[in-house]
């Protein structure tokens, strides 16, 4: 049972911000933190990690406690026993494959893991390569499975295949899970993808300036919110044409452009750089597999 | 013949003064990348002083500090048994802080730039500060390490204005090869002046080439 009740005042790029968390992780979850870049979400994981010093508050794991502005108690990061996955995935690059995992163990006891771990995570043939010559995917592999070396009871994962197209997101997000079961971690998850998400967690919590707004199964805050047969997307304007009687509007949703027409009626009162949302009835839509 | 003396005590003192800087340096840059403290600014400051001041500058001060004539320099002498004015320790002293900034100022850039996540990763590993240091981030700035040592290395051969006010100009104790070309100059032995200045010349050219090779990754070919 992971317990936090902190406070921090974050300088970031748009001014001051106060994050804000009382959360409680049960053991063995595997707990998705969502919400707009900037909202405070790597520094929650920062500030469990022992990286970031949070302002006041408590943080206690299994009754042990790690941080008590209070009675002065700052547990290092070293002794929290914490895997961690960064974003940039942090390897040695003056290490091989191998002794970037050896690196993390303590003693000759995690050889032994280190071995399964390389076979796990299939890396057998990379094992003697240097990082730098690896491919996205395949660093992520490394950095996962060297998070896992010294048996962490908690994984932190930030945005962890953010980087990597889907095919390849789709292998590592079973390591993931396979290794969140196998060795009954408590895994902490920073993600954007919502169908990841759903796939990975079962827990959500939704992060907007540093404060907790939603927390729930994925289903509760994804799926369920509104069935009700049309699709609904939000996105920004990016043009505004007129074409004879009609407008087109150009709409950027996430990474497509979007052609809609539009009436007088509809364009009056927009302008570039809006957020819109786009709705379509959903009776007959077309599906097909992307490879 | 030319005499050798002051030629290989230039490189004695090279060598020295190079050795004592690099275990001084990386500490001390450790620090200055770290640190938040208050005196940063001035430290930092004071560590790149012997860029812009005179070396006669340094030289004089060291010279008044060291003098036996003096509260520090009679201590030495009495308790210590230390002669720093016009010896090889004294030589020793002064270049490491003359040649100071040219060790320290790669090996902060260097470490400054490693990403912060390397070390983060080691100490979540729990690896604590120094053998994070040792594994990680010095064998990762490799490169900086060589540049500090070569320009510390070279900036020591290339010394003048100091060691001729700390150490005198005492043949085979601290007339070093610098001092001695302008001494035979003086003497009006162009010959003499013109072998000194050659080697000294070429060999600063080669390790100053040996650098830009190395980090330039022109010699990679040859080592794969």
């Amino acid at each position: 049972m992971i317990e936090l009740d902190i406070r921090k005042r974050l300088h970031t790029a748009g001014g001051d911000m106060n994050l804000q968390l009382q959360l409680d992780i049960a053991d063995g979850a595997l707990l998705t933190l969502y919400g707009p870049s900037g909202a405070g979400k790597t520094s929650t994981l920062r500030l469990l990690a022992g990286l970031m010093k949070p302002d006041n508050g408590t943080i206690t794991v299994d009754g042990e406690t790690w941080f008590d502005s209070g009675k002065k108690i700052d547990l290092a990061p070293q002794r929290r026993q914490i895997g961690y996955v960064f974003q940039d995935y942090a390897l040695f690059p003056n290490m091989t494959v191998r002794q970037n995992l050896e690196f993390a163990g303590k003693k000759d006891q995690d050889k032994k893991m280190v071995s399964e771990l390389i076979e796990i995570m299939e890396l057998g043939e990379l094992q003697g390569r240097k990082p730098a010559t690896l491919s996205g995917g395949q660093q992520q592999r490394v950095a996962l499975a060297r998070a896992l070396v010294q048996r962490p009871r908690i994984l932190l994962l930030d945005e962890p295949l953010a980087a990597l197209d889907i095919k390849i997101r789709l292998k590592l997000q079973d390591h993931i899970l396979s290794a969140h079961r196998e060795y009954g971690l408590t895994t902490i998850l920073i993600s954007h993808d919502i169908g990841e998400i759903v796939r990975l967690s079962d827990r959500v919590c939704m992060l907007a300036e540093g404060q907790i707004t939603r927390q729930g199964t994925p289903s509760e805050i994804f799926i369920n919110r509104r069935i009700s047969g049309k699709f609904k997307f939000t996105g920004e304007v990016i043009r505004i044409e007129q074409q004879e009687v009609v407008y087109i509007v150009t709409v950027l949703i996430q990474n497509s452009m979007v052609k809609v027409i539009a009436q007088d009626s509809e364009v009056e009162g927009l302008q570039v750089g809006d957020q819109v949302m786009v709705a379509s009835k959903a009776f007959n839509p077309i599906i097909y597999k992307i490879e | 013949m030319i005499d050798w003396k002051p030629l290989i005590l230039t490189f004695e003192l090279a060598v020295v003064t190079t050795a004592i800087l690099l275990l001084v340096s990386i500490p001390l840059a450790y620090w200055l990348v770290a640190s938040r403290s208050r005196l940063k600014p001035v430290i930092e400051t004071l560590v790149s002083m012997p860029l812009v001041l005179p070396p006669t500058v340094l030289g004089f001060y060291f010279l008044v500090a060291f003098s036996p004539g003096n509260a520090f320099g009679s201590w030495l002498n009495e308790w210590l048994g230390i002669k720093l004015v016009f010896s090889f320790t004294g030589l020793v002293i002064a270049s490491v802080l003359y040649s100071l900034p040219f060790m320290v100022h790669p090996i902060q850039s260097g470490l400054s730039g490693l990403p912060p996540s390397l070390t983060e990763a080691a100490y979540v590993m729990g690896k604590s500060t120094f053998t994070t240091l040792l594994k990680v981030q010095l064998p990762n700035i490799k490169a900086s390490l060589l540049t500090g040592i070569v320009l510390a290395f070279a900036h020591t051969i290339g010394e003048f204005g100091v060691v001729l006010m700390i150490g005198g100009n005492i043949p085979g104790k601290t007339k070093v090869a610098s001092i001695a070309i302008y001494d035979e100059v003086e003497a009006l032995n162009y010959g003499v002046a013109n072998v000194y200045s050659l080697i000294l010349f070429c060999l600063t050219f080669f390790i100053l080439l040996t650098v830009y090779l190395v980090n330039g990754g022109y010699l990679k070919r040859f080592w794969k």
